[in-house]
């Protein structure tokens, strides 16, 4: 019996059966193996959950749609990697919710922005790009250094993210806005802090203001972007995929 | 111009409405009576369409202008380009075009059914005002900082979660028509219709899954991170061009085409072949985004080769579109709506032969994070969906509020000049600044060194982002000349204007 279209032509169920069968497959063949095979992700060390400040400074840079003109993967050309530093892994990003890498580059990438300029550069620079880089077309962001930070339920973020994946402990939850307080603060005791976090930069980032403002969080998060993992430890086999 | 009133035309035909779908599917039966359409929420829609349409159009050509003069940012939170850049394209894609779509897949499910809506009015109205209710929530929301920044999802949970229910809606809507059809064949713009719908929802459900902070927040946290989190954003991404801004409007064409041709679709196994291809393959193509990236290479060159492979069954449905004008292209010297459709299909085809070339990975590698991926989307969005909506209005206006004709053909033909003129400044000035951005990234001086540092190529895309702004101004005002138009033929105005063509009729279903 020859087959006919005109069969799935008359009956809707089985045209949006099919229908759904069709689109399903590209997806499942695509999407589950990144969930099921481990070498997805590099074997490299370093990479820990964001600090509260650095979480709360990344939400910013969501809020705020940073990732419209900057991206955050660095891509496996010579000149990026040139331009940039370590093309990007994996590894770097997999406690990012929502991912961040971005499609456009009207500025450029800051994967690996962090340490690259000083706290104060990027304070006087999201206040107004053009007082150092005049031919800049960037949006002043003046408003993240008057804004204090809300910080209040920095647990609750924290339980969030630990309900999808991200390794928070329960000491972490429960000192999350001790942590910020101490990340913001030069003269703190930080070492407790270091411990959960190494590696955060601790510092009063937003000189203009005494209270702990959006952009110390902005600033904490940038200055942190593309550092954890010590490349020079990293092997090749570590990178396979 | 003079002017004077016309009295409303006689309510269209039933039996013109579904002529088409008989032809095409071969089946004999002919209506005779007329089932109670609803046809005011089709209206409705519309209007609201063209209303997006121009707040859509000037959202993106106020960002245009930002990105040439960056104090237009105002300094202010809620005015810079990062807040604004989702209102242009949540304004264009889901305000403008899923309304029009919508709307316009109501006409046609019941025209080519022979049946009233399912759930009639009230289905209907509560579909429309859920769908505005839903822009309005996701619009608002970016403005004041309430985002998830995923591309073309950027809605946070409990606007997801409100959008998942209108959709749901208007999926029993829809299939409920079709369940009561009265044509013994489903018309094959119906089949690209609930593909759309049945897609999309597979896509939203998926891709918005989130934690939120708390019940009373509006913050939320994606389900997944990075690597995963990526290849299912674009896997949603591009299939929202897909079969947001593709399948449902090639269901748009499907049916509109034959109706302004006054034709039967060109090949009705092409239309089966292209149907299945397209489905199948569309879904594959989400990796290039993701070239070189730290996505595996696998998935990378997965999406590059079903991404070629596209191109085939996107020129089919081209060649079924273009070709069912076979005997019927004198109508584009005389009909301007007609052109809108035509030119729309010409724009689909070029944009689905770019799209393939821009995902082999070794242009991918020049063009991506570029404006050449900019100048790609909008030869699709201004050219296609775009001109594709607007020769759908032009020619369902009069029909759904029983007008002779339209106001005045001449503002058409208007019309669609300036806003072509003002797609190529678009996409020509997008071609010229991502290939050098992209050339400037990796230019080496004769001393081994990086040739340009990042700030000199803003500075150098500088003058091409002025004659992209130029470019959107000309379709902004295309698009304002069109909604006097429309305006005037919903009044029931009738321009008097002497046609410089010999013979001037406008074409009517």
């Amino acid at each position: 019996m020859a087959f006919r279209h005109a069969v799935i032509e008359k009956n809707v169920v089985l045209l949006a059966v099919l229908t759904l069968i069709t689109i399903s497959i590209g997806g499942l063949v695509q999407i589950i193996p990144l969930f099921a095979v481990e070498s997805t992700i590099e074997r490299v060390q370093g990479v820990r959950p964001y600090s509260p400040l650095e979480q709360l400074g990344r939400n910013i840079y969501v809020r705020e749609g940073c990732y419209l003109c900057h991206s955050q993967q660095v891509r496996t050309f010579k000149d990026e990697v040139e331009r940039y530093g370590h093309y990007s892994l994996a590894a770097e990003s997999m406690y990012d919710h929502p991912f961040q890498w971005g499609s456009k580059r009207t500025g450029p990438d800051l994967a690996r922005v962090g340490g690259k300029y000083s706290n104060d550069w990027h304070v006087t620079h999201l206040i107004n790009p053009r007082a150092l880089v005049p031919e800049s077309i960037m949006p002043g962001y003046g408003f993240l250094a008057r804004k204090p930070l809300y910080y209040a339920d920095a647990s609750a973020h924290l339980k969030a993210l630990r309900a999808v994946g991200v390794p928070y402990s329960d000491e972490m939850i429960a000192k999350a806005r001790a942590d910020i307080e101490a990340q913001a603060d030069a003269d703190s005791d930080s070492a407790d802090l270091l411990k959960r976090y190494p590696k955060a930069v601790v510092a009063k980032f937003n000189s203009e203001a005494r209270e702990i403002t959006e952009m110390d969080a902005l600033v904490a998060y940038l200055q942190m972007l593309g550092t954890m993992v010590r490349f020079s430890d990293v092997t090749p086999a570590d990178l396979k995929q | 111009m003079r002017r004077r009133r016309t009295k409303s035309r006689g309510e269209e035909k039933s039996v013109t409405g579904i002529s088409m779908a008989t032809i095409a599917i071969g089946s004999g039966q002919a209506a005779v009576t007329r089932p109670d359409y609803v046809d005011d929420v089709t209206r409705a829609f519309l209007v609201a369409a063209l209303f997006w349409g121009v707040i859509g159009f000037t959202a993106g050509l106020f960002i245009a202008l930002q990105l040439v003069f960056p104090v237009l940012n105002l300094d202010l939170e809620w005015t810079t380009f990062g807040r604004l850049r989702p209102v242009h394209t949540s304004a264009v894609i889901f305000a403008f075009g899923g309304t029009a779509l919508i709307g316009t897949s109501f006409h046609i499910v019941q025209r080519t059914s022979h049946a009233r809506l399912f759930g009639g009015a009230p289905l209907g109205w509560f579909v429309f005002l859920g769908y505005q209710f839903f822009i309005l929530l996701a619009a608002s929301g970016y403005v004041f900082g309430v985002t998830q920044s995923k591309e073309y999802a950027e809605p946070e949970w409990y606007v997801d979660i409100w959008l998942t229910i209108v959709w749901v809606a208007y999926l029993i809507a829809f299939a409920g028509t079709l369940l009561k059809r009265e044509e013994p064949h489903i018309y094959v713009a119906n089949w690209f219709l609930l593909a759309f719908i049945l897609t999309i929802a597979m896509l939203h459900l998926v891709n918005s899954m989130a934690m939120p902070v708390s019940f009373f927040g509006t913050k939320s946290y994606s389900a997944y991170s990075g690597v995963q989190d990526a290849m299912i954003q674009w896997w949603y991404g591009h299939n929202a061009v897909g079969f947001f801004l593709t399948a449902g409007f090639l269901g748009m064409m499907y049916y509109i085409i034959p109706k302004q041709a006054d034709r039967p679709i060109y090949s009705y196994r092409l239309s089966i072949v292209h149907f299945w291809s397209l489905t199948f393959l569309y879904i594959w193509a989400g990796p290039h985004h993701l070239h070189y990236t730290a996505l595996p290479d696998w998935a990378q060159t997965l999406g590059m080769t079903f991404s070629i492979m596209l191109w085939m069954p996107s020129w089919g449905g081209m060649i079924n579109g273009i070709m069912t004008l076979s005997g019927a292209w004198d109508k584009l010297r005389t009909d301007p709506s007609l052109r809108f459709s035509v030119t729309a299909v010409g724009f689909y085809g070029m944009s689905t032969f770019e799209g393939p070339v821009m995902s082999i990975k070794a242009v991918n590698g020049l063009s991506h994070y570029t404006d050449w991926t900019i100048g790609h989307v909008h030869s699709g969005a201004l050219g296609w969906v775009g001109f594709i909506v607007f020769g759908t209005m032009y020619y369902l206006v009069p029909v759904l509020w029983s007008r002779a004709r339209l106001y005045s053909p001449r503002l058409v033909a208007w019309h669609f000049w300036i806003a072509t003129l003002g797609i190529v400044l678009y996409i020509t000035a997008m071609w010229v600044s991502g290939i050098m951005q992209g050339l400037m990234w990796r230019a080496y001086d004769s001393l081994g060194f990086l040739q340009y540092s990042f700030v000199e190529t803003v500075v150098a895309m500088r003058p091409f982002y002025a004659i992209r702004a130029l470019g959107g101004l000309l379709y902004v005002l295309g698009a304002l000349i069109m909604s006097y138009n429309i305006w005037r033929t919903i009044r029931g105005d009738v321009a008097v204007e002497k046609s410089r063509t010999p013979g001037l009729t406008i074409a009517r279903a």
